[in-house]
């Protein structure tokens, strides 16, 4: 199963078909009601960043393997500016844009795995793994 | 200029000339094109399409500025909201193209010549084209803005159920500009229906993210600032436990599981009480 499928993330109604997509994903690999949201509201959360922070950029879903152990993974790309202070974005509470500043920890929290590379005025990718237990 | 007419003449006397033959392979290649991509239309209907289509398209080889002549428009019109696509107009045009460069090629030795047709063909059916394109993009253009409108009339209902009671449903995703009328509408209605109490319901809003936590989370310490409650309905489990995993903080007003469990409560503070009549 190497089927990926992107959605470019340029405005609001972009986050809606991401997370649709996402959904639809997840259901299909099994995943339970619970783990759905979960997955979905990690979606929405990476790809409004996407939205505010970097103005486009795409939301990347593939179903993984590893020797028979299933999940689903979310990759998060963009050229945007960047991210300067990882650490301080991955903490709770923190924000530039007057928002909760729950997102980034949230999704970390929301999912199994998580990793964030971020390369100033280069852009970010972030990715984040469910497994289905 | 004189060369011009001239040319102008020629491809008006060879499309005229050959006006059944060119007819004929036209209707043939939209045929084709019709049987691949466009099952389950009535035929009758499309051949009676097809002939006047055809018709219309002879009829522009004089026009130059087609903006001028209503009946394309028209004819335009009524195909695509008889639900015909939009590819069934370009594919018709460019099958045009096709059979009227296929008989040039056929009957004209002149090299220069037939480059020089070509060119009017171009100025023929160009316009035609660009008018096909520019009114179908209109037509969603409006399509769209009228759905706009119908979902935003649809986005934020405050609806006042009891005295000072009033319930706000909200169903499907939420976004900034609906977010932002959600406020609007809270507050003024909170003023306009005297609410004591707001129940905010969000069992039909798919994902509750940050963004839609932080909004609700403002809308309801606004109210608190007009002396009101809020309470937030409608809180399925999975999305409890998405809350509780964001990190969110939700313990500045009261929620409930069910609009039910919330209205009681309301009625509570209000001091009010359903008895039943038995």
């Amino acid at each position: 199963m190497d089927i990926q499928s992107c959605v470019e993330v340029r405005n609001e109604w972009d986050i809606v078909s991401a997370r649709q997509l996402g959904r639809n994903m997840a259901k299909e690999l099994g995943f339970g009601n619970v783990d759905q949201a979960r997955i979905t509201t990690a979606i929405s959360e990476l790809a409004r960043n996407i939205y505010l922070y970097a103005g486009r950029g795409k939301i990347c879903i593939e179903p993984i393997d590893q020797l028979g152990r299933k999940g689903l993974r979310i990759v998060a790309l963009d050229n945007g500016p960047g991210i300067r202070e990882i650490r301080k974005v991955m903490e709770d509470g923190y924000t530039t844009s007057g928002g909760l500043g729950a997102g980034l920890p949230g999704v970390k929290r929301l999912m199994d795995e998580f990793s964030i590379e971020s390369t100033v005025d280069v852009g970010t990718e972030i990715s984040a793994t469910k497994w289905l237990r | 200029m004189g060369v011009q007419e001239k040319l102008d003449n020629l491809i008006v006397q060879m499309i005229n000339e050959n006006q059944e033959t060119l007819k004929n392979n036209w209707l043939k290649e939209v045929k084709l094109f019709k049987e691949k991509e466009l099952v389950g239309t009535t035929l009758k209907f499309s051949e009676e399409t097809d002939q006047q289509f055809f018709s219309m398209l002879i009829k522009h080889i004089n026009f130059h500025d087609i903006s001028k002549d209503g009946t394309l428009d028209d004819f335009f019109d009524q195909v695509l909201h008889t639900g015909l696509p939009l590819s069934y107009l370009t594919q018709g045009l460019q099958a045009a193209r096709r059979v009227v460069l296929n008989l040039l090629v056929e009957t004209e030795n002149d090299k220069e010549k037939v480059a020089a047709v070509y060119r009017e063909i171009d100025r023929w059916l160009d316009p035609i084209l660009n008018r096909v394109v520019e009114n179908s993009s209109q037509i969603w253009e409006r399509t769209v803005s009228v759905q706009k409108t119908a979902l935003l009339e649809l986005s934020a209902p405050l609806i006042p159920v009891f005295k000072n009671i009033s319930v706000m449903p909200l169903i499907g995703s939420i976004d900034t500009e609906r977010a932002k009328l959600i406020m609007e509408n809270l507050l003024n209605g909170v003023i306009k229906y005297r609410s004591e109490v707001v129940l905010i319901d969000i069992t039909g809003v798919p994902v509750v993210d940050t963004m839609v936590a932080h909004h609700i989370i403002q809308a309801a310490d606004a109210v608190r600032l007009l002396g009101s409650t809020c309470i937030l309905v409608g809180i399925r489990p999975e999305i409890a436990q998405t809350i509780v995993s964001l990190g969110i903080d939700l313990s500045l007003f009261p929620t409930k599981s069910t609009l039910q469990k919330g209205m009681e409560n309301a009625l509570e503070i209000t001091n009010q009480q359903l008895i039943s009549n038995k």
